[in-house]
């Protein structure tokens, strides 16, 4: 089906841990049908942005514009670290969590559900997968299987917490071409990644953070050698800050 | 003949040992499943500090009435719950982590508890507490017992899919459905009651046992959640039932002896279990094979 267009917009959010900012006051607007990558050094704040965007975390100043959207049009993609892989679940019911929408706590998965799951399972090329336990298969097959469960969400709103973290380049290659599937299909997409080079090859629109916005719009202006050079300076003085507050402490 | 002698004859012909089957059997069907979540949340810790945690309410209610199953019971769940949340809100509010934050409450709630109990009870009441009395349980308490069992199935069945996504992926429960710890303490409530059912029969320092050990040992044999439950449920009762037989044969007391049946389960299971067993591992057989697919 071809989702309904949805923007999300970002005003002015401050959202901490432990009272220390991860992200510090953001602006921004993510457009109905586009596709984004969030990029930034490690500790920038981008999960965080994701995080806060799907409503994991609260946002201590500032807030996120949902238009409309409701909890079950957002689909996320957590790190894989975040799941536990050696819970004993098979492949076809770890993608049938994704008819969460439609089935609720109780209503039961009937034939046609099952086929969502197998033809989203197939679409990832992990076709007669379905029984498989989930402990047994690599870090590509787990991220296809997940890949899968976000088919099956059929949301307008995607979010992707890097989607290719060590997984290997043929399932890389295979998923990005979900992602272009549902950018064809104007829903929005935004994925938190590391690698410039795909980003620049797959991704029209880019969000550089270092905790504070650095930069925010098509990804040729975004990735230039001076923004990522103030990123990285944000970062080391972000930090440099966070030690000097805690020596301040301690002292 | 020889067998009936052994395996039925103590049951027919008592009605206490009759009783005890019968709790063991509803203790079984209750704890097996909640062990079995336990151990998937790796919050098998956190089963152990909270069957300690129940002594000082369980005190608190023989205080003030004596050995009295419901004010024991209420004390229990009022103090084991209390006890499930502070833990929480400590390991959350301060720097020190879950597990130690359990071991220092744990290690409270039973020196509390004995100290209570002591001064007042005998060491007959402080034996009774600590360790129960399987072969005196009455009527009431089996009723509690059993109507403990059915409220835990019945939660079970209801919170199932969320549970599993809790337990599971965390985060995706919390994005779709945006309860996620709602689910977490309608989980750690069936946990308390659950030992506080097993206290009625095995006493606070052995009522996780019969929660653990099956569920522990049902790792190494079954893959998926509900054959999991399925067969901790089997394990325990079965555990019941060899423990009380070698209790009546042998005039042991009959909870440690339950336990150490479960025990036994617990290491023929590692030895020898199908699935990340020391045999499974180290001499897997002309059949191993790995489940290890090939790429798509």
């Amino acid at each position: 089906m071809s989702a309904a267009p949805a923007a999300i917009a970002v005003e002015d959010l401050t959202v901490a841990y432990d009272r220390r900012p991860a992200v510090h006051h953001v602006s921004g607007r993510f457009e109905p049908g586009s596709l984004t990558a969030i990029i930034g050094p490690n500790g920038a704040g981008k999960s965080t942005l994701l995080k806060t965007i799907v409503g994991l975390m609260r946002p201590s100043e500032g807030h996120i514009e949902r238009a409309g959207l409701s909890r079950s049009d957002i689909a996320y993609l957590p790190q894989q670290a975040e799941i536990d892989r050696s819970f004993p679940i098979t492949v076809a019911d770890t993608v049938a969590l994704g008819l969460w929408r439609d089935i609720g706590i109780w209503k039961a998965i009937t034939g046609a559900r099952w086929r969502r799951v197998s033809d989203a399972l197939a679409s990832v090329g992990l076709k007669g997968f379905e029984d498989h336990s989930i402990g047994n298969l690599s870090a590509g097959q787990f991220q296809r299987v997940l890949f899968a469960r976000l088919l099956v969400q059929d949301a307008p709103v995607i979010l992707l917490d890097e989607p290719f973290a060590a997984i290997d380049e043929r399932t890389t290659a295979d998923l990005m071409e979900v992602i272009k599937f549902w950018h064809e299909d104007r829903r929005t997409v935004i994925a938190v990644l590391h690698d410039m080079e795909e980003v620049r090859r797959h991704f029209p629109s880019t969000l550089l953070i270092a905790r504070e916005m650095v930069v925010w719009g098509p990804t040729a202006e975004v990735l230039t050698d001076e923004a990522l050079r103030r990123a990285r300076a944000l970062s080391d003085a972000w930090a440099h800050g966070a030690e000097s507050h805690a020596h301040g402490r301690a002292a | 003949m020889d067998i009936y002698q052994h395996l039925f004859a103590p049951f027919a012909d008592y009605g206490f040992m009759r009783r005890a089957l019968v709790a063991c059997l509803a203790l079984s069907l209750g704890s097996g499943p909640i062990g079995t979540f336990l151990v998937l949340r790796r919050m098998s810790l956190m089963g152990d500090a909270m069957s300690h945690a129940i002594l000082p309410g369980a005190a608190i209610g023989f205080l003030v009435a004596g050995l009295s199953l419901w004010a024991m019971s209420v004390g229990g769940l009022v103090v084991g719950l209390t006890v499930a949340l502070l833990a929480g809100v400590i390991s959350r509010a301060t720097a020190l982590r879950e597990d130690a934050s359990l071991a220092g409450f744990y290690l409270i709630s039973l020196a509390a508890g004995v100290l209570i109990v002591s001064t007042r009870g005998s060491n007959v009441d402080l034996l009774h507490v600590l360790f129960g009395s399987i072969l005196s349980v009455d009527d009431q308490a089996l009723l509690l017992v059993a109507g403990i069992a059915t409220v835990t199935l019945a939660a079970l069945a209801l919170i199932y899919r969320p549970l599993v996504a809790e337990c599971f992926d965390p985060g995706f429960l919390r994005a779709v459905a945006g309860r996620g710890s709602l689910y977490h303490v309608i989980f750690l409530v069936l946990v308390v009651v659950n030992l506080v059912a097993g206290f009625q029969a095995l006493g606070t320092l052995m009522a996780v046992g019969l929660m653990m050990l099956p569920a522990a040992a049902a790792r190494f044999w079954a893959i998926e959640v509900w054959s999991l439950s399925a067969l901790s449920i089997v394990i325990a009762f079965a555990s019941g039932w060899a423990g009380l037989l070698i209790s009546y044969d042998f005039d042991l007391p009959s909870g440690p002896a339950i336990i150490l049946t479960a025990g036994a389960f617990y290491a023929v299971s590692i030895l020898l279990g199908r699935h990340g067993s020391l045999r499974a591992r180290y001499f897997p057989g002309a059949h191993f094979h790995t489940h290890q697919e090939l790429l798509p």
